[in-house]
Parts: C-alpha cells; sequence; structure tokens
C-alpha cells in the first residue's frame, strides 16, 4: 500500500517535466537520426527516400563543409587563447586588492549578459566605422580598417568579438580559482624571497589548473558552437569564408532544403561537442582524484 | 611614493575596464547624433541630445510589445523550470533505484546535445503535435515556453540534484513521521532550504533564456510575438544604414540587461560561477 502510495507521488513529482523532455530532446534526437539516413526536401508531401549511409559519405566530397570545419577549428583554437588570455589577465588584475577592483570586475563581465546576437550588431558598427576612422586619424590604415570586409580579418573579428564577449564570463571562474588558493602559501613565498613573476608561476599557476581546465573547456565547447554573433556580425560572410559550424548545419537544411543531408552534418556535428565535452569531464574528474 | 603609484595602478585598472566597455560609449554617444555629425566624427560626444532615434527606433521595432513578449516568455519559462525541476531532482535524488539513475543519466547524457542536432526533428515533430493533436506550438508563447523548459530542464536538474545530496535526509524524515504528504514535505520544508541554487537556477536560464534567438526565429513568426532579439534581427534587416537610428535601437535593448545587472549582480556573479564550475 505504502509502497503504491509512493509511486504515485514519485510519478507525480516527475511526470510533467520527463513529458516535456521527451517530447523536446529524447524524442528529437531519435528523429534525428532517422532523418539522417533518407534524402529529403523538407516538404512533407514529397516522398523520403532511404539513402543508407549516402548522406554521411556525401559528406567527404563537400568542400564547403571541409572549410567550414576548417576555419570554426582555427576560430576555435584562437578564441580559446585569446579568451583565456584576456580573462585571465582580468582576473589577476582585478583580485590584486586595488580599490577599483570591484569597478572593474562588474565593467568587464557587462558584455557577457547581452546576448550574442546584439554584441555582434554593436561591433558592426565598430568595425565598419570606427576602425575607419581611427586608420584614417592614425595613419596605420593597415591595421584599423573594416574588418568585416577581408575574408581572414573578419575570422579575426568574430575571434575579438567573442573574446569581448566571454571573458567576464571566465574572468569569474579564475577568480573563483585565486581567492581559493590559501594566503599563507602566497605569504610563505613572499617570505622566502619569491619575486611577482616566481610567485605566479611557482604557487598560482599550478594551484588554478582546476579553474583552468574548467575555462579552457568551456570556451572550447561554446566557440565551437558559435552562431548568434556569426549571425549577426559577419552573417557567414565575406563569401562565405567565415561561415562556422553552426551556421553551415542551418544554411544545408532551412536555407538550400537539404533536411537528411543537413541532419547528417548535425549529428556529426553531435559527436564532435559530445568529444569535447566527455574528454574535459575525464580530465576534471582525473584532476579532483588527484588533488 | 607607494601610495602614488597604488593610486596610479588603481586609475590604469579603472581605465582599462573602461576601455574595455568603450563599445557601449560608442553606441550612447552616436545614438544621439544626427546623421551628419555621426559622420563627421563617429567617436565625439553629441552635440545635440535629441531623443528623435529612440522615439524612431522604439516605434520600428515594436520594443514595448518585445519587451512585454521577452518578459512573458522569460518569466514565465523560469518560473516552470524552476517548479518543475526542484521537483524532479528531489524525487529523483531521494529515490534511490535503478530508474531514478536511468533517468537521471539520461538528463546528464542529453546536455552533450548541441541545439543544431535537434532543431530540425524537433520543428517536425512540433508541427505534427500541431496538425494531429491541435494544439499550437508554433506562433505561440506558451508552445516556446514549452520548449525552453524542456532544453532547459538538464542543466537545472542537474544542479538541483547535486544540492538535494548536500542536504540531510533526517529533517524530511521527521516530518513524515509527523504525517505532512509527500507535497507538504517538499514546499514547505525541502524547497526554501534550495533557495541559493534556485537563485543559481533562474540566473542562468534568465540570461540563456532572454538572448535566445535561434529557437524563437524558428517557432514566432507572428510579427505581434516577437521577442527583443528577434525584433532586432529584422531591425537590421532593414535600417542597417542609419546607424544613428540602430545604435539608439540596440541601447533600447541593453537597458533592460543594464537593469536586470544592477539589481542582482551579487547573485548573477555568484550564480554564473557555480553554474560553470559545477
Amino acid at each position: 500500500m505504502a509502497k503504491k502510495k509512493n509511486m504515485a507521488w514519485y510519478i507525480l513529482f516527475t511526470a510533467p517535466l520527463l513529458l516535456i523532455f521527451i517530447t523536446v530532446v529524447i524524442i528529437p534526437f531519435l528523429m534525428g537520426i532517422y532523418y539522417s539516413f533518407f534524402q529529403w526536401d523538407g516538404i512533407g508531401a514529397n516522398p523520403k527516400v532511404f539513402v543508407g549511409l549516402d548522406n554521411f559519405i556525401h559528406l567527404f566530397g563537400d568542400t564547403r563543409f571541409f572549410k567550414s570545419a576548417w576555419i570554426t577549428t582555427l576560430f576555435t583554437i584562437l578564441a580559446v587563447i585569446s579568451v583565456n588570455l584576456v580573462g585571465l589577465t582580468f582576473a589577476l588584475l582585478v583580485t590584486s586588492k586595488l580599490r577599483t577592483a570591484n569597478a572593474a570586475r562588474t565593467m568587464v563581465f557587462m558584455p557577457y549578459l547581452i546576448g550574442g546576437l546584439i554584441l555582434g550588431y554593436i561591433w558592426q558598427f565598430v568595425f565598419s566605422d570606427v576602425f575607419k576612422l581611427i586608420g584614417v586619424v592614425t595613419g596605420l590604415e593597415d591595421v584599423f580598417f573594416n574588418w568585416l570586409m577581408d575574408p581572414s580579418y573578419a575570422l579575426y573579428a568574430l575571434v575579438f568579438v567573442f573574446t569581448w564577449q566571454m571573458a567576464g564570463y571566465v574572468m569569474i571562474i579564475y577568480i573563483a580559482g585565486i581567492q581559493g588558493i590559501p594566503n599563507d602559501v602566497i605569504e610563505a613565498s613572499e617570505i622566502d624571497g619569491a619575486n611577482r613573476w616566481q610567485k605566479l608561476r611557482n604557487i598560482i599557476f599550478p594551484l588554478l589548473m582546476p579553474a583552468f581546465t574548467i575555462s579552457l573547456f568551456l570556451t572550447l565547447s561554446s566557440a565551437f558552437k558559435i552562431y548568434d554573433v556569426n549571425l549577426s556580425l559577419t552573417g557567414g560572410g565575406p563569401a562565405n569564408s567565415t561561415e562556422m559550424f553552426a551556421m553551415n548545419i542551418y544554411n544545408e537544411i532551412f536555407g538550400y532544403g537539404n533536411y537528411g543531408f543537413g541532419q547528417a552534418k548535425a549529428i556529426i556535428f553531435f559527436f564532435i561537442v559530445a568529444a569535447i565535452t566527455l574528454t574535459q569531464v575525464y580530465i576534471t574528474k582525473k584532476r579532483e582524484v588527484e588533488m | 611614493m607607494r601610495i602614488l603609484v597604488k593610486f596610479l595602478k588603481n586609475i590604469l585598472l579603472f581605465f582599462l575596464a573602461l576601455f574595455f566597455l568603450s563599445p557601449i560609449y560608442i553606441i550612447i554617444a552616436n545614438s544621439f547624433k544626427n546623421r551628419q555629425e555621426l559622420y563627421e566624427n563617429v567617436l565625439a560626444l553629441p552635440e545635440s541630445f535629441s531623443f528623435q532615434y529612440y522615439v524612431e527606433a522604439m516605434d520600428k521595432m515594436n520594443f514595448l510589445s518585445a519587451l512585454g513578449n521577452s518578459l512573458y516568455i522569460t518569466t514565465f519559462s523560469v518560473l516552470f523550470i524552476v517548479v518543475l525541476s526542484s521537483m524532479t531532482a528531489w524525487m529523483l535524488a531521494r529515490t534511490n533505484n535503478k530508474l531514478s539513475n536511468i533517468i537521471f543519466m539520461t538528463f546528464i547524457a542529453t546536455m552533450l546535445i548541441p541545439f543544431q542536432t535537434l532543431m530540425m526533428p524537433l520543428m517536425q515533430l512540433m508541427g505534427s503535435i500541431t496538425n494531429t493533436l491541435h494544439i499550437p506550438m508554433f506562433n505561440t508563447r506558451e508552445g516556446l515556453i514549452f520548449m525552453h523548459v524542456g532544453f532547459s530542464s538538464s542543466i537545472s536538474v542537474f544542479l538541483y540534484h547535486g544540492f538535494v545530496k548536500s542536504i540531510p535526509i533526517t529533517l524530511e524524515e521527521a516530518a513524515t513521521i509527523d504525517g505532512a504528504s509527500k507535497f507538504g514535505v517538499f514546499w514547505k520544508i525541502i524547497f526554501p532550504m534550495l533557495k541559493p541554487i534556485t537563485v543559481t537556477v533562474m540566473i542562468l536560464n534568465v540570461i540563456n533564456i532572454w538572448n535566445d534567438y535561434l529557437l524563437p526565429s524558428l517557432t514566432l513568426t507572428d510579427t505581434g510575438l516577437r521577442t527583443i532579439p528577434l525584433s532586432t534581427f529584422y531591425f537590421f534587416g532593414e535600417f542597417t544604414i542609419k546607424w544613428n537610428l540602430a545604435m539608439a535601437g540596440l541601447m533600447l535593448t541593453i537597458i533592460p540587461v543594464v537593469i536586470f545587472y544592477a539589481l542582482a549582480q551579487k547573485h548573477i556573479i555568484k550564480g554564473i560561477g557555480e553554474g560553470a564550475v559545477k
């Protein structure tokens, strides 16, 4: 009797969310695998043709897809380095007991709250008009011009804006890490006569390793999945030169109407993102055991 | 000498952070300028303060309607997420059996799935729900809320689950002996204790849902239902050449975020830190 009653409570508490979760995540995921074996243009009245693994084989011949994969990788590497450098620098600065530290922290974190789409539009103006002006005024027209018009600089522009968005976020993680370092360890090193750099290299950085791993992989997976900033800043242009993975999938499905082929890409995308995230979890867990 | 160095360092850090936010200055300054002023010097302060472009942008973006939609969708999504995922997480954490483990692991595993992998089949499924069950999933704010709740459930259940595990079970047991129902135990005893993690869950989801562009762009085509990111997107499609108008529009979208930040800064920074580390 009591068991039956408990079961009823169990269902009452979990069923509503499970129903929503299964409808929104689980069933579409399984449907997505199914669709990736078909050729279909997305129009309900048109037939879905079963093509087996053809979509996945066809992927290897898709040069635009490979180009997109390559620039996404390039972007991800540059973005991870840049975000973590800027974030860590600010974290070290704002934990240095300066009176303006709090205000600085507040300001640096601000861009993260503004959505990627809006950030992209803000920087579109900065690159197109402000950069041009700075170039004319300073004479450094080789550096300050409209980056968005040049294929390789457009990629750097994306790295730039992504850094602006994410630096404050990883800064918060690094701050938590730095504040977690016991004060006596640092004081001991000062008594032993360590200079600033030695302190940083031999005490702070090794103890920051957990925060480092978390920030690294967080930026890694969010850089790899970038879409909003991509859409509003460059729109994939000029001439498809900044069409990242996520945008390539969107365009293949909803732009070109290749639903089956696009979904095959989306499945591959899932495997890559999952691999990145699982590696992170593995490394974090391993380190936790060691500490 | 030392004091001077410290003072200079303070000033330097402040200006560094200020420089970091200089794009915001550029939007504010240019949102007040007329066309000629803007083309003369984009970095200068405006000579005349006219709210003309704000009024125009507000009208063209249908800003108040977008703000209302964003507020409605974000508020109710987050409300449902908090209620449903805290209940689910508590039940899963307190019922030690195979089923609970499987459900919890499924929630965790799906955190790996990027949105792009789900978007097309999700749209197909929502289409068939609309057609066969006659529940309108597209072009309704409620349909979008339903989907937001689904996408946010994994991370929210995960965060609540971890927190519940850290609460001693004895309190609940005492209440159960006193004859309280599970429902009463949860809402009277457990939920108030979950407050710190509820704040984290709320903050994370407010930021994600408020700023989400892709999902609403796929489900809402009715112009009257547009959220702030959606109306910004369409606004920019039409008015990119008129930069002063565009800047005023961008400022409008940033103001609610700044207010939210000013009101809940401490919670936001704490919530972000916790959400990331777990």
